[in-house]
């Protein structure tokens, strides 16, 4: 079996809810849709306070290059377009919608009938994903119909699929792997027909055994995709780490993957692009995993987009006593959430219940140099240096180590035997030198 | 023996001069003649090396007044008018008159004014803290108390309240170098004039949130309603994205707009101290005073004039 070749740490896995169906979440009676919720340059709302929309109407224009369409996920009146709280805190324009039914647009498939025969052109398939509004959905929210606008004097060898869900605690990508097992497929078949070739690799990792099993049967019914089971080491699904596990490739510094030929999506994005191909059908929910050592009954939810996490939380039978911090996405790369009346956004993955125990960071000392985090570092960075020079504010020498490369993966907070706050400083430095770059380019 | 010694001496004697002849023309070829006017600006100027002129250190803001021959936007903020006064005399030029200017934070939220929801156990960093979350109050703009003006402060001025966990600016040694300004992730501080008497009105909030948004996460937030707008004779306040800011250029100091602030968000420093109450109690005992006075001219009036019709009819009598 293989995996990538640098770094890389082994978390306690935690699939708690891997055997969970997916649940299909009630509808909430008043959601709010943020404008934006991927990245790149800002979306422009289209609808007004009292404006009636169905399932599928959009709500939110992409102008630019890197941008992305938003599509109600409800039917009922739009109350306001107003400022709401992200789960950080911070405030972001946003669609308030008072629920009423469940009346989708005309044009959109909701029946469960698969549809194999593929008829839209490659460029048609690219238009499409963007009107649909389809981001990645392993977590960075990129506009997926950029990744397959290949460059001239590029080409794409390999299609990379990602269900490897190296994440601590999430299942909801193993689940559908097992439960949209053909959808996933016909989804992968339509990307390699947009990039014109035949050649598409999905990495597992072997602790999902029934995932692989699942999908390398149905892999025989679809030629020219292979299934790839992969030992289990975190960050592998990672985008450069996992082009290196599955092809052994290295991405260069400051490139992007197309550079060696490979285009990398999630499996759920392979599910929202069938969806938004065959059946017209906009990316509206995502299936989001609500788990944790201390909550009772884990679950896998369907849930769509701008569902207050607190209804989530309330349907799942509420936060358990002993509740330390809840974080949304896993708990390598989540973010904590700070307010639990914001909506979930197009790539929320989990509400993870960490207990009190587990939330407490761990007393800090001084770093000994054992270098621990050096051998964990999956781009083969020295976390250490580049914290100390972050902390001494040297933006130019942290630049000049390769600041930028790092993916923020947190292996070396997590190894760090002193507790030191690596990745916390890194991630100042990174955000100071992006900083510093975008104004030299502006001079 | 003599030749050998007499050898050497010639021959280090040839040795040195040619050397030495070497070393002054090198010397001569790449002599670099600077302005002796930079060392002496230099030398005038604190040496600090603060960099709040906007430049990189004391000498480099020495050669930039020197190289281009003027002193406009050229100022030492540390020295003030003095140093200013002494660079002019060296230059033959008149310095710009700069009022003084001191960093005022604007953030009253804290710890006494704000509902704490979160706990914040992360790096002690207001840059790395300003990158995971709004504040563990839940307002978004405001100070997020964790310090880091203070460790950029090279002049020991800035101090975080252990009170309110907001940082106070010391008016002694602030020179409004612009350091913390420049440091803030928040642009919480900003510089502001000293004010005459060191008495200056600001708006201590930044939120630009709708009045009742603010209000919930802050008891102390600017919630844009435009009273200080309306009660202010000068013109000076603005309301801009429901937040009022006040023009330092324009305001006189009158403090109309504090006793109208409904949240208390306009702060007065360094007046006098004196309660509202007990001002409009002066107040009046200065009209009674007033009314008294005027009662007593017009008597004094009163009686001259009887005594000129008195003297009027003695004379005539």
């Amino acid at each position: 079996m293989t995996t990538f070749r640098k770094g890389g740490v082994h978390p306690e896995e935690n699939k708690l809810a891997k055997d969970c169906k997916i649940e299909v979440m009630p509808l909430t009676k008043k959601a709010v849709v943020f404008v934006s919720q991927h990245l790149g340059a800002p979306a422009t709302c289209v609808v007004q306070k009292g404006d009636k929309v169905k399932v599928g109407t959009l709500l939110s224009k992409a102008e630019a290059f890197i941008c992305a369409n938003v599509h109600s996920p409800y039917s009922g009146t739009v109350t306001k377009v107003d400022l709401a709280t992200d789960f950080n805190g911070f405030k972001k324009p946003a669609v308030y919608i008072d629920v009423d039914g469940d009346e989708w647009e005309d044009g959109i498939d909701t029946s469960a009938e698969i549809i194999r025969e593929i008829k839209l052109t490659p460029k048609e398939i690219i238009d499409k994903m963007k009107d649909r509004g389809i981001v990645g959905l392993g977590g960075a929210a990129f506009p997926t119909n950029v990744k397959y606008m290949i460059p001239e004097g590029k080409k794409a060898e390999f299609l990379v699929i990602n269900g490897v869900e190296c994440e601590p605690y999430l299942t909801s990508d193993n689940r559908i792997m097992i439960e949209n097992t053909e959808e996933i497929f016909i989804g992968i078949e339509i990307m390699k027909k947009a990039l014109n070739m035949n050649n598409a690799l999905i990495g597992i990792e072997k602790n999902k055994p029934e995932a692989i099993r699942i999908m390398t049967d149905m892999s025989r019914n679809y030629p020219g995709t292979k299934v790839v089971p992969l030992e289990m080491k975190y960050p592998q699904g990672a985008e450069k780490q996992l082009i290196n596990a599955l092809t052994g490739r290295e991405v260069p510094s400051g490139k992007l993957p197309i550079e060696v030929g490979c285009v990398v999506d999630n499996v759920g994005t392979a599910l929202a692009i069938y969806q938004a191909i065959q059946k017209n059908r906009p990316l509206i929910d995502n299936v989001l995993t609500f788990t944790g050592k201390s909550v009772k009954t884990q679950k896998n939810l369907l849930v769509r987009v701008g569902t207050p996490l607190q209804e989530i939380i309330d349907y799942c039978g509420g936060l358990p006593e002993d509740t330390g911090k809840l974080i949304s996405g896993g708990p390598m790369m989540g973010k904590t959430i700070m307010d639990t009346t914001a909506p979930t956004v197009k790539t929320t993955s989990s509400i993870l219940v960490m207990n009190e125990k587990e939330a407490k960071r761990g007393h800090q000392t001084n770093c000994i140099r054992c270098g621990k985090c050096v051998t964990a570092c999956p781009m083969g960075l020295e976390p250490l240096f580049l914290a100390t020079l972050c902390e001494q504010k040297r933006w130019e020498d942290a630049e000049k180590e390769c600041v930028m490369d790092c993916i923020e993966c947190g292996c070396c907070l997590f190894t760090c035997p002193a507790n030191r706050p690596l990745l916390d400083l890194i991630r100042v430095g990174k955000n100071q030198v992006g900083a510093l770059r975008r104004a030299r380019t502006q001079k | 023996m003599g030749t050998i010694i007499i050898c050497a001496i010639v021959a280090m004697a040839v040795a040195g001069l040619v050397l030495s002849l070497v070393l002054y023309i090198v010397a001569q070829k790449f002599k670099v003649v600077e302005d002796p006017r930079i060392d002496q600006v230099a030398e005038v100027l604190p040496g600090a090396n603060c960099g709040g002129c906007g430049f990189a250190g004391c000498r480099a803001l020495a050669e930039a007044i020197v190289k281009a021959g003027d002193l406009e936007g050229k100022a030492c903020p540390v020295g003030g008018a003095a140093v200013m006064a002494k660079v002019g005399g060296i230059m033959g030029l008149a310095a710009e008159e700069s009022e003084p200017m001191i960093a005022v934070v604007r953030c009253n939220g804290g710890k006494c004014n704000t509902h704490k929801k979160v706990e914040y156990d992360g790096v002690l960093d207001c840059a790395s803290a300003n990158q995971n979350f709004s504040s563990e109050g839940g307002c978004s703009f405001g100070c997020l108390g964790l310090g880091t003006c203070v460790s950029v402060c090279k002049f020991d001025a800035l101090h975080i309240n252990p009170e309110t966990q907001l940082p106070e600016v010391d008016e002694d040694k602030c020179v409004a170098c612009r350091a913390c300004v420049k440091t803030c992730p928040r642009k919480v501080i900003e510089l502001r004039k000293k004010g005459k008497g060191n008495r200056r009105v600001f708006v201590s909030c930044i939120n630009k949130e709708k009045g009742a948004v603010a209000k919930k996460n802050c008891d102390v937030a600017c919630i844009g309603c435009g009273k200080c707008e309306k009660e202010c004779p000068f013109g000076a306040i603005t309301i801009e994205n429901n937040l009022s800011y006040i023009d330092f250029n324009k305001c006189k100091s009158c403090r109309k707009c504090v006793a109208v602030c409904p949240t208390g968000a306009i702060h007065a420093v360094n007046f006098p101290p004196a309660k509202p109450k007990v001002e409009k109690v002066m107040q009046e005992n200065t009209d009674v005073s007033a009314s008294i006075e005027n009662v007593e001219q017009k008597q004094t009036e009163k009686k001259k004039e009887m005594i000129a019709t008195e003297i009027q009819n003695t004379k005539s009598e």
